[in-house]
């Protein structure tokens, strides 16, 4: 075997080399989706990468890279990586305090960025990161005017990049680069304390990229739509890693606005969504089903219920499927499901991801019962994801499927998840001691969650470590559990359980303000917004619904049976990363929603039946206002645990 | 803000324009003229002849006496036509969309007088047409592009809101590739949050297309902020002309809005 190429840039020339014509980027432009080849890939990231040259870019500096997918700041990430630089995405939605942190911890001088939304909070933190000195944009739109010594075009740094006769020079920095190299910094969201900065060597990257196209068999005439922050390490490893491994194109969305217009037109062949993604599309399409007309809303229903009985035998090609029932989901494949997986841009799918959270059962079996290979993974940034996966036809809801090859996994005595790969990261930047602490002698990483292997040699993850807990009388308490039992419910966005060291489980929720506005307008409940529908006695009793389903289901579960929800309430305000309770990937913070909240979490504890509350929230704009409201406090019943075994 | 854009020489000039239905005197005598490259806004209270004017200036409504004379070519009576044909767009009060078309569509509309080929070579799509209509659709994208409206290119005008609806409007005026754009309260009826992307593209027209723009509003904080020069009417005659600055401390001004004790 010849020897396989060993760091991104070689990747690169690579596939320039062996499939020059084929294309490797998509974007759509003034309403035309444009192609660049590999090979005008190759020479666009040779001008950036000799203009950052120019411009004193050093091997080992850092390049911070913020905005939208576009193709350019991929390519400029490319660049970095070529001249042995290091780039760190940052999420492009942060607010310009935000960044600081990460500016200053990566001492990062280089920045290249989307447009002037982005440029704006670079030059008001500019004062803070002295270090920084240039400031490269993609889209020029109304910059015309900034005069700052530190801003460029890209269009300008290409520019000087192609007047240099850069060809020996790109490919001698190349020639320099080692596998044992850092290729990228990404900065973890930070559930507590500040963002750490992950660092990835090319190695791990490319090893895992290899394990992962191996796995599924991609090849260069996959498709794959990049909608996910480029600062997220799934965004890193399946779009960026694995497209210089396979050879296949990445399609880079018109805007935000129109991933879905998108998704239709490329109709990708690999997909990758965190469960909210999957579980908004099904959320629209429910909504507007309900709008259809009678004959196709029966439509539906009734091939969903064929689709219900059989269609995930058919997808893993198992046997028990009477030749009636083939024909019917056949039909309904002619009539329902090929329809709509053409709506939804996911007719060519051959496998689809999802990962990060619990999925609910409901959203799971509907994407797999009308063929759409959907499958679980496990991991995280530290280990370059990729710890778990299901393989294709050996796949269960309720685990994130069997570790894969070359990854070893080890449950400690307290439950916690280890793991030992070629992916696991060389370092956290600047920290050797969290790094330590992440990272035992033996070389395992310790991911902090909680799980256990089934029968079958599955992984089946159930909370953080750290927030497993116990009530007062010794149950165990898992919140995420709960929670994620709870926001299964079209009904429920987020939910926060409290119950550590208590006598009982409390619950805040908030409401999915899309569709309980849709359940308000059928029963002709008028409201004004999210607050005014939170006060409303019927959304109690909706909720209340819910919280008590959940609780028949924890009953029936002979660990968790005690820790049932005895008392809720609903949150006046949506939560929001904006104001702190969420990270950037939309996970609760547990500990500050307490701290920020704790007169409600005593209210929930105490025997009262509502609670007086003034919060502040940001506006998109960065105003801040308050929100008041006198809030209920709602019991739920709660069943008995032996009682409810019996029945099972 | 507006540093890069020239303010030039005087390309629209308003003479002594009266105009009256019947007995209801609309405008009386009003004078003042637009510079290229300028924003220009007209403000007065309610019936002060705001929209009367901008009628007559696009060639709705023919004056009883007085002239305009835009780019040079001094004229009392002009059609609406012809007046697009020179170069001057326009949107409405009340929008004037086709409500069950596409946005796409009724952008394109906005290039019906550019277009060259005859009604049977469009029906074919044959030859010329299809090259012209490729070109339109070419600058019908820029403007999209430049508007951030691609999420919403296929969608019927009618789904929108009313926000996205006016932008549409402005959308479909710029297709024109108008030397003077007409703006006939842009921002009514917006949120502040859809106010401040319209002034965001009202500025962005001026200053990156260097189009002219002559806009009605009734939001102050809106006229202050956007416009070089305003003109105030009550009651169809010119009270006011001057800054924003100069106008706010005008005591006519003051008088017209809050109304003087008699």
């Amino acid at each position: 075997m010849t020897e396989q190429p060993d760091t991104f840039p070689r990747l690169l020339l690579h596939q320039a080399k062996v499939r020059p014509d084929r294309p490797a980027f998509r974007e759509k432009d003034l309403g035309i989706w444009q192609t660049w080849s590999w090979a005008q890939v190759a020479d666009e990231v040779r001008s950036l990468a000799c203009g950052l040259a120019e411009q004193g870019f050093r091997r080992g500096d850092r390049l911070a890279v913020i905005g939208d997918n576009r193709p350019r700041l991929y390519w400029a990430m490319m660049a970095a990586q070529a001249l042995g630089g290091v780039p760190v995405p940052l999420y492009q939605d942060a607010v310009a305090a935000e960044m600081v942190f990460v500016l200053q911890d990566a001492d990062v001088g280089f920045a290249v960025v989307e447009d002037q939304e982005q440029v704006d909070k670079l030059l008001e933190v500019l004062p803070q990161c002295p270090r920084l000195k240039r400031i490269c944009f993609d889209d020029p739109r109304g910059l015309r005017h900034y005069t700052h010594p530190e801003l460029m075009s890209l269009d300008g740094l290409q520019e000087t990049g192609r007047q240099v006769a850069g060809r020996e020079f790109f490919a001698g920095e190349i020639e320099k680069g080692r596998p044992s190299d850092i290729a990228v910094i990404l900065y973890t969201s930070g559930t507590t304390g500040n963002p750490k900065g992950v660092s990835q060597t090319h190695a791990a990257m490319i090893q895992t990229a290899r394990v992962l196209v191996a796995f599924d068999g991609f090849a260069e005439d996959d498709d794959i739509l990049c909608y996910l922050p480029m600062a997220w390490v799934g965004d890193f490893l399946y779009s960026y890693a694995q497209v210089h491994i396979a050879g296949f194109c990445l399609n880079c969305p018109e805007s935000p606005a129109t991933v879905m217009t998108d998704l239709r037109e490329i109709g990708p062949t690999y997909y990758f969504g965190p469960p909210r993604v999957y579980e908004n599309i099904l959320t629209q399409v429910m909504i507007r089903i309900e709008d259809a007309s009678w004959l196709k809303r029966r439509m539906f229903h009734a091939f969903m219920g064929v689709a219900k009985r059989v269609g995930m035998k058919v997808l893993e090609g198992k046997s028990g499927v009477s030749l009636k029932d083939r024909l019917l989901y056949g039909l309904g494949e002619l009539l329902v499901y090929g329809p709509l997986k053409n709506v939804l841009g996911m007719s060519r799918i051959r496998v689809a991801y999802t990962g990060g959270e619990a999925i609910g059962p409901d959203l799971f079996d509907f994407y797999r019962s009308i063929g759409i290979n959907l499958k679980q993974l496990y991991g995280m940034t530290e280990t370059c994801v990729t710890v778990c996966m299901h393989p294709s036809g050996d796949v269960k809801l309720e685990t994130v499927g069997r570790p894969m090859p070359g990854v070893e996994v080890r449950i400690a005595d307290s439950g916690e998840v280890l793991v030992r790969s070629p992916g696991v990261m060389k370092e956290y930047y600047k920290q050797p001691d969290a790094t330590r602490e992440a990272i035992d002698a033996e070389g395992f990483f310790h991911t902090g969650d909680a799980g256990y292997f089934d029968a079958d040699g599955h992984l089946k993850i159930i909370d953080r470590a750290k927030d497993v807990g116990k009530l007062a009388d010794g149950t165990l308490f898992a919140p995420k559990y709960i929670e994620n039992k709870l926001k299964f419910f079209p009904y429920i966005k987020e939910a926060v359980c409290f119950g550590h060291g208590r006598g009982k489980v409390c619950v805040f929720v908030n409401f999915d303000m899309e569709a309980v506005a849709n359940w308000a307008e059928k029963r002709n409940l008028p409201y004004t917004g999210y607050t005014d529908l939170a006060a409303q006695p019927a959304v109690y009793e909706l909720v209340r619904e819910c919280v008590e389903k959940v609780n028949r289901d924890l009953a029936a579960d002979a660990a968790l049976g005690n820790s049932q929800i005895h008392r809720f309430l609903i949150l006046q305000k949506e939560l929001d990363a904006d104001d702190g309770e969420l990270t950037r990937t939309r996970k609760v913070r547990r500990r500050h929603i307490a701290e920020k909240y704790a007169v409600l979490v005593d209210a929930l504890y105490s025997d009262k039946t509502s609670c007086f509350i003034e919060t502040q929230m940001r506006f998109e704009d960065g105003r801040t206002g308050t929100v008041s409201a006198d809030l209920r406090i709602m019991e739920a019943k709660t069943y008995s645990v032996a009682a409810a075994r019996e029945a099972a | 803000m507006n540093a890069g854009r020239k303010v030039g020489a005087a390309v629209l000039e308003i003479d002594e324009v009266s105009l009256a239905f019947g007995g209801v005197v609309a405008l009386q005598g009003v004078s003042f003229d637009v510079r290229e490259h300028e924003i220009r806004a007209i403000i007065g209270p309610n019936g002060a002849g705001k929209s009367s004017m901008l009628n007559v200036i696009n060639g709705v409504y023919h004056p009883q006496q007085g002239s305009v004379a835009f780019k040079g070519h001094r004229r009392r009576v002009v059609d609406p036509h012809e007046a697009a044909r020179q170069g001057i767009a326009r949107t409405f009060q009340n929008i004037a969309l086709f409500r069950g078309m596409t946005v796409l569509d009724n952008i394109m509309t906005g290039r019906n007088l550019k277009m060259k080929s005859n009604f049977l070579q469009q029906a074919l799509y044959w030859g010329a047409a299809r090259r012209e209509e490729l070109e339109h659709r070419a600058r019908v994208e820029t403007v999209i592009d430049f508007l951030e409206i691609e999420h919403i290119r296929k969608t019927p005008v009618g789904r929108l809101s009313y926000g996205l609806q006016k932008r549409v409007e402005l959308a479909r005026a710029l297709a024109a590739e108008p030397e003077l754009l007409l703006l006939d309260e842009p921002m009514a009826g917006m949120n502040l949050e859809e106010k401040q992307d319209m002034s965001r593209f009202i500025l962005d027209v001026n200053d990156q297309l260097g189009t002219t723009i002559v806009l009605i509003e009734h939001d102050m904080s809106v006229v202050m902020d956007l416009s070089d020069r305003v003109v105030v009417l009550d009651y169809g005659r010119k009270i006011a002309d001057g800054t924003p600055e100069e106008v706010r401390n005008n005591k006519d001004v003051i008088d017209a809005y809050l109304g003087v004790a008699h």
